[in-house]
């Protein structure tokens, strides 16, 4: 069967797939971006925000930190074995960092179910509709590499497009720093 | 080794013996220490700053270690330390454009009053958030 071309072509010395990623990755940039420096001036701009804030769960956004950090200490794993043309061992890898995802969602999900119960919904005030929009859209951004990662895996164990390893990892690093910013965005500062 | 798996790599690994390889493996753990680390920090360095009253100690542990653990990240993670500039450059240029949004578009919403204008919705907005915030501890804010 004939390879992408993603996986056989190169430009700038680049391999066109990764390339693809980080243009990708550049967009999202720029999504995620506007979305921060958005709610960065509403935050400096309106100081009830700050009470506002101090009811998002500080406790379940720091857990969800370690989850991702430790999920994408995974990844790089992942990555690091699949270069060594080791598939099996990098698909188990990426069930781990899989697995992250799922605790990062379970734990989102308790934490949206509590405080919606508590009446913060998106229509509540500006702030929670930033609440809800950039953590949501960073909810959907794992949920989607989860999904990714798995079709990447279910290959890697039969060793097979190892370099797909590679590219699904830069991608879950980008949904990590991404996660960074927006945890002392919307549960430190306060 | 599947094919493209090594024309796709960095290369990085690429020819190493058991030895760089436990040396790859002993960095990535050290970053991934280094982030817990610093994870520590982000969240201690905050309640420490508002318990002595220093708003610098809270910005720089909540926002400026969260810049410290992203170039860890992207540095060592994705490997943009020894990735082509090209990409350097590529997300260089769409954080500036970044930049260029939040300086033409913060005026407008930080500020509520200038030379020329007044931002009488949002300034009452402010004001009735933080009178029902004092009054009962939370404000009925609407979007605007």
């Amino acid at each position: 069967m004939a390879k992408p071309i993603a996986t056989l072509r190169s430009a700038t010395n680049i391999p066109t797939g990764r390339l693809a990623v980080w243009w990708l990755l550049a967009s999202e940039i720029v999504i995620f971006g506007g979305l921060l420096a958005s709610y960065i001036m509403h935050r400096l701009g309106h100081p009830e925000f700050g009470d506002y804030a101090s009811h998002t769960n500080t406790l379940l956004g720091g857990i969800n930190t370690f989850v991702l950090l430790t999920s994408s200490y995974f990844a790089v794993r992942a990555h690091f074995e699949a270069e060594h043309g080791r598939g099996a061992t990098a698909a188990k890898w990426l069930y781990a960092t899989i697995g992250g995802a799922v605790a990062f969602l379970c734990i989102k999900s308790y934490e949206w179910t509590h405080e919606i119960s508590e009446g913060f919904t998106i229509t509540k005030n500006a702030f929670w509709s930033f609440y809800y929009i950039a953590a949501g859209l960073h909810g959907l951004h794992v949920i989607g590499g989860a999904l990714i990662m798995f079709i990447v895996a279910q290959d890697a164990k039969k060793n097979r497009e190892l370099q797909r390893v590679e590219l699904v990892g830069l991608y879950w690093h980008f949904v990590d720093v991404v996660w960074i910013f927006l945890f002392p965005l919307l549960y430190i500062a306060k | 080794m599947a094919a493209g798996t090594k024309q796709a790599g960095h290369g990085a690994h690429a020819g190493h013996g058991e030895h760089d390889e436990a040396a790859h493996i002993r960095l990535y753990t050290k970053v991934y220490i280094t982030l817990l680390v610093l994870f520590l920090v982000s969240v201690t360095g905050p309640v420490i700053g508002d318990m002595v009253g220093s708003k610098a100690l809270v910005l720089i542990t909540a926002f400026g270690i969260a810049v410290v653990k992203a170039y860890l990240v992207c540095a060592h993670f994705m490997h943009l330390n020894i990735e082509k500039r090209y990409i350097g450059y590529l997300l260089i240029t769409t954080v500036v454009f970044m930049g260029l949004f939040y300086a033409g578009v913060a005026p407008d919403v930080m500020e509520h009053h200038g030379r020329n204008w007044v931002n009488v919705a949002a300034q009452n907005e402010v004001e009735r958030a933080l009178k029902a915030h004092s009054e009962h501890g939370e404000g009925e804010h609407s979007a605007h």
